[in-house]
């Protein structure tokens, strides 16, 4: 029997408390603690949950979500997540995992996005469709390495765009994305933050997410992810599964392509 | 109706390692919402687990228990291919029931 939030805390205080003094030991340690979590993830019910919302009929048009197409053709699973974000020629755009996913959910089964975006985040009664969801195909790339494609002319122009949304600053503090994240051996307190305009460490953005929070118990994708970064910055909410988020996660996930992913994750 | 369980058995000599992830609210009672309201208690008070038929594992459990908890535990005199069931009923009288083979283990 495993009380994850008790322990959660536990490591998170030692952690702290032991960080301030020799940074490296102390990571190893933590990563150590994070591998036993990996063992009995809570995220495993989500990808199971969305497994049987893939399959189940919905919506007004009582389809299941078996025909969406994630980039590697109709219902393709495998791969297919370390391979987004990438472009759609049906929409035209090039789209990351939570926004296909979206988009099959209102063509196939007829949710309309107003349905989708009203409250599109985990909370502690209620986990989003789409969060599942995102969270069984995620599943199905463990394991993998990324490469989020460049070849379409669209692919090179969207992550240029995510590069500058990076680098763009802005809002009440005068911040962007790389003020925290543009430079090597940044913190925040004893949190030490990774530089993601490097391969090496941009990988961070993207390893464990979608990821089970043992604070709050809740399953989070990277659309919260990115949302939560610009509510910290104090920017204007950026649109759900918008374009400027796809770009955002395109310029994330090219960084960090090569890297082999591990599946959704467990955080603290 | 609950969310299915995730278990896992696997064998290791004559014994399955059992691990069983569960999608539980487990309300003690004492948190508020964001009214102000006292959250009402919802948790599981008991689980049970079956090896081909036979309880090997019974277990009263209270509000101690995280949110979507984790019970691991071993059954001895395992074989590969074994049922396993696994059953839990909460405080509200609600209960869900899923099984598993047991695996050999590597």
């Amino acid at each position: 029997m495993r009380h994850a939030l008790v322990l959660g805390l536990a490591a998170a205080v030692s952690w702290l408390r032991a960080s301030a003094q020799a940074p490296d030991p102390t990571a190893a340690e933590f990563d150590k603690f994070r591998e036993v979590l990996e063992q009995d993830n809570p995220a495993e019910l989500f990808e199971v949950k969305g497994a049987e919302l893939w399959r189940a009929r919905r919506g007004p048009k009582n389809a299941s979500l078996e025909q969406c197409d994630l980039g590697l053709g109709p219902g393709v699973l495998k791969g297919a997540y370390a391979q987004l974000p990438r472009y759609f020629a049906d929409v035209d755009l090039v789209m990351d995992a939570e926004a296909r996913i979206v988009h099959c959910i209102m063509t196939l089964q007829g949710f309309t996005y107003a349905e989708l975006a009203k409250q599109p985040f985990s909370s502690l009664v209620r986990t989003p469709e789409p969060v599942s969801l995102v969270t069984y195909v995620a599943a199905q790339s463990r394991g993998m390495k990324f490469a989020s494609p460049q070849n379409h002319p669209k692919e090179r122009a969207t992550y240029e765009t995510g590069k500058a949304i990076f680098h763009y600053r802005a809002g009440a503090f005068d911040f962007s994305c790389a003020s925290c994240h543009g430079a090597d051996d940044k913190r925040i307190r004893t949190q030490p933050l990774p530089n993601f305009t490097k391969p090496e460490q941009a990988i961070r953005a993207v390893q464990g997410w979608p990821g089970y929070r043992m604070t709050g118990g809740v399953m989070h994708s990277l659309q919260w992810r990115m949302n939560d970064c610009y509510r910290q910055q104090r920017f204007p909410e950026p649109g759900y599964t918008s374009e400027t988020l796809s770009a955002l996660l395109a310029y994330l996930t090219v960084n960090a392509n090569g890297h082999v992913y591990r599946g959704p994750g467990i955080k603290r | 109706m609950a969310d299915p369980m995730k278990i896992r058995a696997t064998l290791q000599g004559d014994v399955a390692d059992v691990r069983v992830l569960i999608a539980h609210p487990m309300e003690t009672g004492q948190r508020k919402d964001a009214a102000g309201k006292l959250v009402p208690m919802h948790f599981i008070q008991n689980i049970t687990a079956q090896l081909n038929g036979k309880t090997v594992f019974d277990a009263d459990v209270s509000q101690a228990v995280s949110r979507n908890p984790v019970f691991a535990f071993k059954v001895k005199g395992a074989k590969a291919g074994d049922k396993i069931v696994i059953t839990w009923t909460d405080n509200k009288g609600e209960k869900r029931t899923d099984e598993t083979t047991v695996r050999a283990g590597s």
